[in-house]
């Protein structure tokens, strides 16, 4: 956690807004190579810990050092280490996709040279190289968000701060995001994003999992699964209704939720309960195709820390 | 848990705009009961699909009847026969719950004899019985998120439709939400989801997947992940990773090659021949493997696999 030289490092940052406590004393480091994600629902404090990082809003209280400034005191200190992409990027529909980038390269003070080299790099791997001359306001969702990236890529930041980079884009796109994230790693920037998909958590080498302002856990995707108490249990059936009203009553289950192929539920004990379970639905006659464990998901975590009282909550 | 009665039959349906294809001869069913879950990229044409079964749109040609009412000549009929609730649920925050109740029950044309029954089953549904003077932009996005799905309800229509109804919600709220599409679905209410968040698409009973107007997979969650996906998949942990990601791109045999956190997620043809290649694959160039395993895709690796293959294997017909 206390990494000498860290990118980030957020101390206790507060920030209270009329009748909301938005951030609550948050603290993490983000390590120079390292992506980082802030994981959490809509109201959880991401947007409002990223501008506070950016230095476009100032803390009620605590510290936060970005690239060795502090950016609390000296906001304009960081700007040329930092690139922030909020939700909306300020992109010129009526601009082409080259024009915009020539826009954000001349605000940066990008000599032609460099940014001609960066735009070509980064246009290729955003998959967006034929597409130059196109007008922005005439790009798909996932494209803008692209090419947002990329405007805001090109200069070479050392913290990269992403707020909800890739809400609305499709898979396919939001593939091509992350490896462009990825490969900028190499240059040894630090990635600070935020997302609501609790499936995108995967992605990131850290996260801290924010709900209503405070910190649940912070630590790598796969740590955190091992803080689930217990284990997730998949049934496949054509009626997960019946198979929920069988096993509705059994013993160890603490939740039970109805999918689409089935119901998933977490139990006290795998290797205990499966044989349990498949006598009682064998003995019901509940049709059901495949009792397995399988891996908890970062939300199978979530809602156990928020319901079962893993951390604390909130007034 | 379905009947086999259909609810919503589409045939070969097709929109035209101009030269672009946005709907390309869709054929599907969804039964009584059944949460139907429509997927695709951004443009793939879920919504065209969704607008014409709404009536607001005319099928260039094809077929579709949604509860027995074809759509093409009785638009106005269908819209009595749905509901609908998008993400950006279309309630008034300024208004009081039960105002926004008292006015989708106008609007849907509820009998005023049948709608205080109606709203005090939609407060009952959403947890808001004893909050419907609260000013609506003032409640928590669950509890919003109930609200809208109550009114798009009140009028006890036999199909409803879902257009990513829970991007951004808390997972427990979420997870309340589909509880209550899964208990209507179990009354007989027929659900047609469109979404390409994959977390949503796990709870549907039945999913197909559209890219550039045309279907192209379709089976439950657990079928899908099965047999949709061309080829296995591998997690290889290695050092270091960059290279790795490089080298793979274009080591023979490997269809796909992402970075996922620490670790790279490969595509290959079979996964336990692929291990033992790539294992001295990667250490012939110095590459230093320290996990290799087969691992069960993801609906959203099914999904970038199955799209991207339909990309190479087809010509876009479609402006961009």
């Amino acid at each position: 956690m206390t990494e000498p030289n860290a990118a980030i490092r957020a101390s206790e940052l507060t920030k209270r807004f009329p009748g909301v406590l938005a951030v609550d004393r948050l603290s993490f480091d983000v390590s120079p190579g390292e992506i980082f994600g802030l994981v959490g629902p809509d109201g959880a404090g991401k947007t409002t810990t990223l501008r506070m990082l950016a230095g476009v809003l100032a803390p009620d209280s605590g510290s936060a050092l970005v690239a060795g400034i502090d950016i609390i005191r000296s906001p304009e200190g960081a700007r040329h280490a930092i690139s922030y992409m909020p939700q909306r990027f300020g992109l010129y529909d009526d601009l082409t996709v080259y024009e915009n980038i020539r826009f954000y390269g001349d605000i940066f003070g990008i000599r032609p040279v460099q940014r001609e080299q960066r735009a070509q790099r980064l246009l290729a791997a955003a998959g967006l190289g034929e597409f130059r001359a196109r007008l922005a306001g005439k790009l798909s969702g996932g494209m803008k968000q692209k090419l947002g990236l990329v405007c805001a890529l090109i200069h070479t930041p050392k913290v990269i701060l992403l707020d909800e980079p890739t809400n609305g884009v499709d898979p396919v796109s939001r593939r091509e995001f992350w490896a462009i994230l990825y490969s900028l790693l190499a240059e040894g920037v630090a990635i600070l994003t935020s997302t609501a998909y609790l499936d995108e958590a995967e992605r990131c080498h850290r996260v801290a999992l924010l709900h209503q302002g405070r910190l649940l856990f912070c630590d790598t995707p796969a740590a955190l699964k091992q803080n689930l108490p217990g284990a997730v249990i998949s049934i496949v059936s054509a009626d997960p209704r019946q198979v929920r009203e069988t096993l509705e009553k059994a013993e160890g289950i603490s939740s039970l939720v109805l999918v689409g192929s089935g119901v998933h539920l977490v139990v006290d004990d795998a290797a205990r309960r499966i044989p349990e379970l498949r006598a009682r639905l064998e003995g019901s006659g509940a049709s059901f195709e495949v009792i397995e464990q399988i891996t908890p998901t970062i939300e199978d975590l979530f809602v156990a820390a928020v319901q079962g009282g893993i951390a604390g909550k909130q007034p | 848990m379905t009947n086999g009665d259909p609810s919503v039959v589409v045939r070969d349906l097709v929109k035209r705009f101009g030269d672009f294809v946005a709907v390309d001869h869709i054929s599907l069913e969804a039964q009584r009961g059944e949460i139907f879950g429509f997927l695709g990229p951004n443009g793939a044409g879920k919504s065209t699909t969704i607008r014409m079964l709404c009536g607001l749109l005319h099928p260039t040609s094809g077929h579709a009847t949604v509860a027995g009412i074809d759509v093409a000549r009785e638009p106005e009929k269908v819209r009595q026969q749905i509901g609908y609730m998008s993400q950006k649920f279309s309630l008034y925050n300024d208004l009081r719950v039960i105002e926004n109740l008292r006015f989708f029950g106008g609007m849907y044309k509820v009998s005023s004899s049948a709608l205080p029954e109606r709203i005090r089953w939609a407060l009952d549904m959403a947890g808001l019985t004893d909050r419907e003077s609260a000013i609506t932009g003032t409640l928590a996005t669950g509890w919003k998120q109930r609200l809208a799905l109550g009114c798009a309800v009140l009028h006890r229509p036999p199909i409803l439709f879902l257009d990513e109804p829970t991007s951004g919600v808390d997972p427990i709220s979420r997870r309340q939400f589909w509880e209550l599409i899964h208990r209507m679905a179990g009354e007989g209410v027929t659900v047609f989801v469109t979404t390409h968040y994959m977390d949503e698409a796990e709870y549907c009973n039945r999913l197909v997947l559209i890219y550039r107007g045309q279907i192209v997979a379709s089976g439950s969650p657990t079928e899908l992940k099965q047999r949709a996906m061309k080829g296995e998949l591998l997690l290889v942990e290695c050092e270091p990773l960059g290279p790795a990601l490089e080298t793979l791109k274009s080591a023979p045999g490997v269809m796909d090659a992402a970075v996922f956190g620490d670790a790279l997620h490969l595509v290959v043809p079979e996964a336990s021949e692929a291990v033992h290649t790539l294992n001295s694959y990667l250490s012939e160039r110095g590459i230093r493997v320290k996990k290799i395993e087969t691992i069960r895709p993801s609906l959203e690796d099914v999904f970038v696999s199955l799209t991207t293959t339909h990309a190479q294997s087809a010509p876009d017909r479609r402006p961009q």
